[in-house]
């Protein structure tokens, strides 16, 4: 019984320290990334594929989502402002709740699952086949060769799929309101116009995204790099990248929304 | 893939991205038609300001002419000092008169300008004398519900 007992609270003591060894492991890796990201500027066509790999390829898949996230918003935003009668601000609700939260949250989200998975795996498998041992045997140092372009590249990417993401999903609700559904097309725009700030809603919007960019793709990188060096290892991250990045992602805009959309 | 089609890939994506963003900006938000040209600030006090907010429209005949840019209260003549922006094209008689408006039954509140007679023009800093207070829908609604009571009242 006392055994039990004492065993069960080493155990969580040993749970606790692990995740904060890891906590403070990941934060040195960040300032590391930051500190050898000159590589990624000097070297441009390293970042420039990166962009490539996690931006250009993850373009079908956000924007097919946000027109079909705006569609939705347009349909069911509807369906209640009809109650209202006030079917003419469909293009406020779907532009403001695309701008401010759903386009970066979802981009983001989407984001995680279709590139970061890839960058963990990618940095994953070249520990386990020990090609950062070998670049570091050649005196590259991996980290500025191979973390930090894909890691600004994600940065980089993400506040522009997310732009497109919001773009495509009001383009999707003026399909369905005004297309499909008939709201006025004049009062869906000029309503939405004028209640849709440049500060305060679109720019915060991007100040979102990029905030997740760098979430998601420290979380992918750090993974990655920290991944035990075998095939179950490689997994069990792409796996906790997206777990940690997914839920990284909706503390993070928790706080953010608390400071950036408090009264006025 | 060879060099050249990545960066033009790349190039691509770049460019959409901007472009969804400019879009934003332009079509979907109000930075064209928040002027960032030359205004010119003026104050007006008000017995209450009811539900402005900062950044709210000056209108005058239904145009916007400004915008409110700060409000706050004075603690000596327990009045709400409402900062006007007003756009440097439009000039307005110092007899102006600044009430406090609500657009539709529950809409947003702005200020209106209805323009008087008087030849001088207002100057930055000038302060509005002529104002009259948000209309307080609560107080109106008492107000008809202890006339009536007084009326009744009168009949027995």
């Amino acid at each position: 019984m006392y055994n039990s007992v004492v065993r069960a609270l080493r155990g969580l003591g040993q749970k606790v320290t692990a995740r904060i060894w890891r906590l403070g492991f990941a934060s040195r890796f960040f300032l590391a990334i930051v500190l050898h990201s000159g590589t990624s500027v000097r070297r441009l066509s390293l970042t420039i594929r990166e962009i490539y790999f996690t931006g250009v390829l993850s373009l079908i898949i956000i924007l097919v989502s946000g027109l079909f996230v705006g569609m939705v918003l347009g349909l069911q935003g509807y369906d209640t402002l009809a109650r209202y009668g006030s079917t003419e601000a469909l293009g406020v609700l779907v532009s403001l709740s695309l701008v401010r939260e759903l386009g970066p949250v979802v981009a983001a989200l989407l984001f995680a699952s279709r590139a970061g998975s890839a960058i963990t795996a990618e940095i994953g498998m070249m520990k386990a086949t020990e090609q950062l041992s070998a670049m570091e045997m050649m005196a590259v140092d991996p980290i500025a060769r191979v973390v930090a372009p894909r890691f600004w590249g994600g940065v980089i990417s993400m506040p522009l799929l997310a732009a497109l993401f919001s773009a495509m999903g009001i383009f999707g609700g003026y399909l369905v309101g005004v297309q499909l559904i008939g709201v006025d097309e004049g009062s869906f725009w000029s309503q939405m116009q004028a209640s849709v700030d440049f500060r305060e809603d679109i720019l915060n919007g991007v100040i979102k995204s990029f905030v997740f960019g760098i979430i998601v793709s420290w979380v992918a990188v750090f993974e990655g790099y920290d991944a035990e060096p075998t095939a179950e290892g490689v997994s069990g991250a792409t796996t906790r990248t997206v777990v940690t990045s997914s839920l990284a992602i909706l503390a993070a805009d928790f706080i953010l929304t608390a400071f950036m959309f408090t009264g006025t | 893939m060879s060099r050249t089609t990545l960066d033009l890939w790349v190039g691509f994506f770049v460019a959409v991205g901007l472009g969804a963003l400019l879009f934003l900006a332009l079509k979907v938000g109000n930075l064209a038609s928040s002027s960032s040209g030359e205004t010119y600030a003026i104050h007006a006090k008000f017995d209450n300001i009811g539900g402005l907010k900062v950044r709210g429209a000056v209108k005058s005949a239904g145009v916007v002419v400004g915008r409110v840019t700060e409000i706050r209260f004075d603690p000596e003549a327990y009045l709400g000092v409402v900062t006007i922006e007003v756009d440097a094209r439009y000039k307005f008689p110092r007899d102006t008169f600044a009430t406090i408006n609500t657009s539709g039954l529950l809409g947003e509140q702005y200020i209106g300008f209805e323009v008087g007679g008087d030849t001088e023009m207002l100057k930055a800093g000038d302060t509005i004398k002529k104002t009259q207070s948000a209309v307080v829908l609560e107080k109106l609604i008492s107000q008809f519900m202890f006339d009536k009571a007084a009326e009744d009242g009168g009949k027995k």
